[in-house]
C-alpha cells in the first residue's frame, strides 16, 4: 500500500489509488482491449475451424509459388514492423525522440507495404482467380467467405494501425506524447501482429497445395 | 484521453453543453444511462403489451393499429409477422438497452468511482464516446421499425437461417434485420469502452485504504460485469459481422445448401451451418444473463445488509461466489443448444456445469437470508424491492434448475415455462434490482427523498403483477403451450389455455399501468422530494460521506481514505449502529 497523504491539496496529481499491477490506465485499458479483441479474432477463427471440419473437401489451392511466396514476404514486412516499433519503444525510452519518431515512421512503412501486397493480392484473387465471399472456382464457398473475413478483419486492424501511429507519429515528433503513450501505440501493433501469426498458418499454410 | 487529475473542481464545465449532453462526468453519464434505460423500459414494456392484447383477441380489429401499421395490421388485426417483430423488438431493447445499460452504465457509472473513492472513471473522455455510441444504437435499433418491411423477426437472439436468408423469410428480414445487426455490433462497440473504463478504474482508481477486499460487493459485481461483457461482446460482434456478410455480402457462414423457404429454394447460398450461430450467440448470450442479473445480485447485498442493520453474511463467499458465477457462465452455453443435435455426452457435461451454477448461487441466496436473521429490518421501499429481488431470483433459479437437465429440457424446449423462467430470473429480478437501486440512491442522485407511500403502493401492486403474469407461464409450459406463437385459438389443445392467457394479459395491463406511479414518484420527488440528508439510510460506503448531489469530483480536492469493510453495523461497542468506511481505525479496537 502507497502511503500517501489523506487530505492533500487539490492542486497535486491525482494520488489516491494504487496500481497493483504498476502500470497506468492507459496500458492497462490497452491490456484490456487486446483481450477482448482477441476474442473476436477467436470467434472467427472459431467460425472458419467450424466451417472447415464440417466441409471435408475443403480446397487447399494456394501453390507454394507464388501464393505462399508472397504471403511469407507479406509476413516478413509485417514482423519486421514489430521490430521497428520494439526499437521506437526503446528510444522513446531513453529520450530519443528523433530517433523513435523516425522507427515509427519505419514501422508504418512495414505496415503499408503490408496492406499494399495483401491488398494487391485480394485484387489478384478476386480478378484473375475469381476468387469472392460467396464463391470460388475450387468448390466450397465458404472458403471464399472465411478467407475475405479473417483477412480483412486483420487488414482494417492494420490500417486502423497505420492511422494509429500516425497520430502517435507526429505527437512524438513535435514533442507531445511521453514514452508511455508509444509504449500503448506498440502494444496494440504488436498484437495485430500477433493476430497474424495464427492467420497466416491456418488460412495461407493450410490452404497450400501439397504435391 | 484525458486522465482524471485533469478534471478537478476548478475544472467544472459551465455550458450547458459540455455540464449535461458531452460530459466528462460520470455521474451526468451515469443519468445519461438511466434515463435511456427509463426511456427503452417502458418503449418495451409497450411491446410487450401489444403483444399480450394480441395473444387473447388475435382477430379483433383495432383501429389504430391500422393506422399505425398500415400493411403489418391492415384493417387494424395484426399479422403473425407484426407479432414476431413486436417480440423481437421488446426482446433486443430490454436485453440491451435496458437490462444491459441501467444497472452497469447507469448506476455503476455513478456510484462505482464515488465508492471506491475515485474523482471520476480512469477514461472520461472513453465514458462519454460509450454512452453516445449506446445512444447511437438505440437510434439505429428503433429505426428499424420505420423501414421497409418493419422490425426483425427472429427474436432477440437472431438465429439463423431466418436471420440470415434475407427478405424471402419474411417482411422484418430486409433492411429491418440489417439495421438490427448494426445497432448490436455499435452497442457491442460501446459495451467494450464501458468494460475497459470499469475493470480500469476499479483496478487503479481505489483510495487509500480501499482494499479488493474492503468494497462493496456493488463494486465487485460491476467489475466481473464488466470482465463478461469484455470478453462475451467481443465474440457478438464477431458473430454479428459473419451474419450480417451472410446478409449482404453472399456469405454463407450460418445458411446451409437448399433450404425450402416460403416455397422457395434458397439458392445463393451452401454450406454453412446454422448451428455455428448458436454457438457464437450463446457463448455471449449467457454471460449476458449474469451482465444482466449480477449488479441486481450487488445492489440486494448492499440493501440487504443496511436495512438490516447487520453485516452482509459471509462477505467473501459472495465475492468468491460473484467470481465463480462468472466464470463458470462462460463454460454452459451448450444448456441453450440441448435441442440443437448436439451428443447427449455434450449435454451432459454442460448440464453438470450448469448445475454447478447452483451452487455459488445458492450461496448467495443463503447469505442474504442469514442477513436477515435476527437484523432490525427496516421495511422502506428499496428493501421491499431487493427482498423482492431475493424472492423472483430463487423462483427464476428453481425452474432454472429443470430447464438445465437435458431430458426435462426436452419437453420444455420453447414452452413458455422457458418464457417464465428468463422473464422471472433475468427480467423481472434484475428490473427489481433496478427499482431498490432507485430509491436507495435517488437521495443521493437528486438531493431529495422519493415518496414512501408512493413507494409501497408501486412496489405491492409490482410484485404481485409480475408473479400473476410469470407463474401461469410454468403451468403453460408444463401444458405445452409453446413459445413464439402469436394465436393459439385455432389449436384445440391450446384454445383450453386461452383463460390463463387471459388473465396473464390482465395482470400485465394492471402492472404497466402500476409503472405509471413510479414514474410520477420519479419525476414528483426530483422537483418537490423531501430535501435529502447527506446520509438518509445510515450506511457506511464512501457515497454516503458526500453532499447530496456530489460535487463535480465528488470529494471537492480531498482523498478519502478507508478504514474499515463496507458492512460494519451494529459493531459492538461502537458509538452509532454503524461505522463509516472512513471513519477513524480507532472506532473498532480490532481496527
Amino acid at each position: 500500500m502507497s502511503s500517501q497523504v489523506s487530505t492533500a491539496a487539490a492542486t497535486s496529481l491525482w494520488e489516491g489509488g494504487r496500481s497493483p499491477y504498476a502500470t497506468n490506465s492507459k496500458k492497462f485499458g490497452m491490456w484490456l482491449f487486446i483481450i477482448s479483441d482477441s476474442l473476436t479474432f477467436s470467434a472467427l477463427l472459431f467460425a472458419y475451424t467450424y466451417s472447415r471440419v464440417s466441409n471435408p473437401n475443403w480446397p487447399t489451392p494456394f501453390h507454394f509459388s507464388p501464393s505462399i511466396i508472397f504471403s511469407t514476404v507479406m509476413t516478413f514486412c509485417l514482423l519486421s514492423s514489430s521490430l521497428t516499433m520494439v526499437m521506437a519503444v526503446h528510444s522513446m525510452n531513453h529520450g530519443k525522440r528523433k530517433a523513435a519518431g523516425a522507427w515509427i515512421l519505419a514501422t508504418m512503412g512495414g505496415g503499408a507495404a503490408f496492406v499494399v501486397l495483401h491488398l494487391s493480392e485480394w485484387l489478384n484473387l478476386i480478378n484473375n482467380e475469381h476468387v469472392t465471399p460467396f464463391e470460388n472456382p475450387w468448390g466450397v464457398p465458404l472458403f471464399g467467405g472465411t478467407f475475405f473475413a479473417l483477412t480483412g478483419l486483420h487488414m482494417t486492424h492494420v490500417v486502423i494501425g497505420l492511422i494509429y501511429l500516425a497520430i502517435v507519429c507526429q505527437a512524438v515528433f513535435r514533442g507531445k506524447f511521453k514514452a508511455e503513450d508509444v509504449e500503448v501505440s506498440g502494444l496494440y501493433w504488436h498484437f495485430v501482429d500477433l493476430v497474424w501469426m495464427f492467420i497466416f498458418p491456418l488460412v495461407y499454410l493450410m490452404s497450400a497445395r501439397v504435391h | 484521453m484525458s486522465s482524471p487529475s485533469a478534471h478537478t473542481a476548478q475544472h467544472a464545465p459551465h455550458g450547458f453543453i459540455r455540464k449535461y449532453i458531452f460530459s466528462l462526468d460520470h455521474k451526468v453519464i451515469g443519468l445519461q444511462y438511466y434515463f435511456l434505460g427509463l426511456f427503452s423500459v417502458f418503449l418495451g414494456m409497450s411491446l410487450s403489451l401489444l403483444m399480450r392484447y394480441h395473444m387473447v383477441n388475435p382477430n379483433v380489429a383495432v383501429s389504430w393499429f391500422g393506422k399505425l401499421w398500415p400493411t403489418a395490421a391492415a384493417g387494424g388485426v395484426m399479422t403473425p409477422e407484426l407479432y414476431l417483430s413486436l417480440m423481437t423488438m421488446h426482446g433486443t431493447i430490454m436485453v440491451f438497452f435496458v437490462l444491459t445499460t441501467v444497472p452497469q452504465s447507469g448506476f455503476g457509472n455513478y456510484f462505482l468511482p464515488i465508492q471506491i473513492g475515485a474523482e471520476d472513471m480512469a477514461f472520461p473522455v472513453l465514458n462519454m464516446m460509450s454512452f453516445w455510441t449506446t445512444f447511437l444504437a438505440l437510434i439505429v435499433m428503433v429505426a428499424a421499425f420505420f423501414v421497409q418491411g418493419g422490425a426483425p423477426l427472429s427474436g432477440w437472439t437472431a438465429y439463423p437461417p431466418l436471420s440470415g436468408a434475407g427478405r424471402i423469410t419474411g417482411p422484418g428480414e430486409g433492411m429491418g434485420q440489417n439495421l438490427w445487426l448494426v445497432s448490436i455490433a455499435i452497442f457491442c462497440g460501446a459495451s467494450l469502452m464501458g468494460a475497459i473504463n470499469f475493470i480500469a478504474t476499479t483496478v487503479d482508481l481505489r483510495c487509500q485504504g480501499m482494499r479488493l477486499m474492503r468494497m462493496p460487493l456493488t463494486c465487485w459485481t460491476w467489475l466481473v460485469t464488466a470482465i463478461l461483457g469484455l470478453l462475451g461482446f467481443a465474440v457478438l460482434l464477431a458473430a454479428g459481422v459473419l451474419l450480417l456478410l451472410d446478409r449482404v455480402a453472399g456469405t454463407s457462414f450460418f445458411l446451409p445448401a437448399g433450404l425450402m423457404i416460403n416455397d422457395q429454394i434458397l439458392v445463393s447460398h451452401k454450406g454453412g451451418s446454422p448451428l455455428l450461430w448458436q454457438h457464437l450467440f450463446w457463448f455471449f448470450g449467457h454471460p449476458e444473463v449474469y451482465i444482466a442479473i449480477l449488479p441486481g445480485m450487488g445492489i440486494t447485498s448492499q440493501l440487504l445488509a443496511t436495512f438490516s442493520r447487520k453485516p452482509i453474511f459471509g462477505y467473501k463467499a459472495m465475492v468468491y461466489a460473484i467470481l465463480s458465477i462468472g466464470f463458470l457462465g462462460f463454460l454452459v452455453w451448450g444448456h441453450h443448444m440441448f435441442m440443437s443435435g448436439m451428443n447427449p455426452y455434450s449435454a451432459m457435461a454442460f448440464s453438470v456445469l450448469t448445475m454447478a451454477i447452483g451452487v455459488p448461487s445458492a450461496i448467495k441466496t443463503f447469505n442474504w437470508i442469514g442477513t436477515l436473521w435476527g437484523g432490525k429490518i427496516h421495511f422502506d421501499t428499496a428493501m421491499l424491492f431487493a427482498l423482492g429481488f431475493v424472492s423472483l431470483f430463487v423462483t427464476g433459479g428453481v425452474s432454472g434448475i429443470f430447464l438445465g437437465q437435458p431430458a426435462l429440457d426436452l419437453y420444455f424446449h420453447d414452452t413458455y415455462f422457458v418464457v417464465g423462467h428468463f422473464h422471472m430470473i433475468m427480467g423481472v429480478a434484475a428490473i427489481f434490482g433496478m427499482f431498490a437501486a432507485t430509491f436507495y440512491w435517488f437521495p443521493k442522485m437528486f438531493g431529495r427523498m422519493m415518496n414512501e407511500t408512493l413507494g409501497k403502493i408501486h412496489f405491492y401492486l409490482t410484485f404481485i403483477g409480475v408473479y400473476a403474469i410469470f407463474t401461469p407461464m410454468h403451468y403453460l409450459g408444463i401444458a405445452g403451450n409453446p413459445r413464439r406463437y402469436s394465436a393459439f385459438t385455432d389449436v384445440e389443445y391450446l384454445g383450453k389455455l386461452i383463460p390463463v392467457h387471459q388473465f396473464m394479459s390482465w395482470a400485465a395491463y394492471v402492472t404497466a399501468t402500476a409503472q405509471i406511479i413510479f414514474l410520477v414518484n420519479l419525476f414528483w420527488s426530483m422537483r418537490k422530494g423531501k430535501p435529502a440528508p447527506i446520509n438518509p439510510w445510515h450506511a457506511t460506503s464512501l457515497e454516503w460521506t458526500v453532499p447530496s448531489p456530489p460535487p463535480h469530483d465528488n470529494f471537492a480536492g480531498v482523498h478519502p481514505v478507508v478504514h474499515h469493510g463496507p458492512y460494519e453495523y451494529s459493531v459492538p461497542g461502537a458509538v452509532a449502529d454503524f461505522i463509516m468506511q472512513t471513519d477513524p481505525a480507532s472506532v473498532r479496537s480490532e481496527g
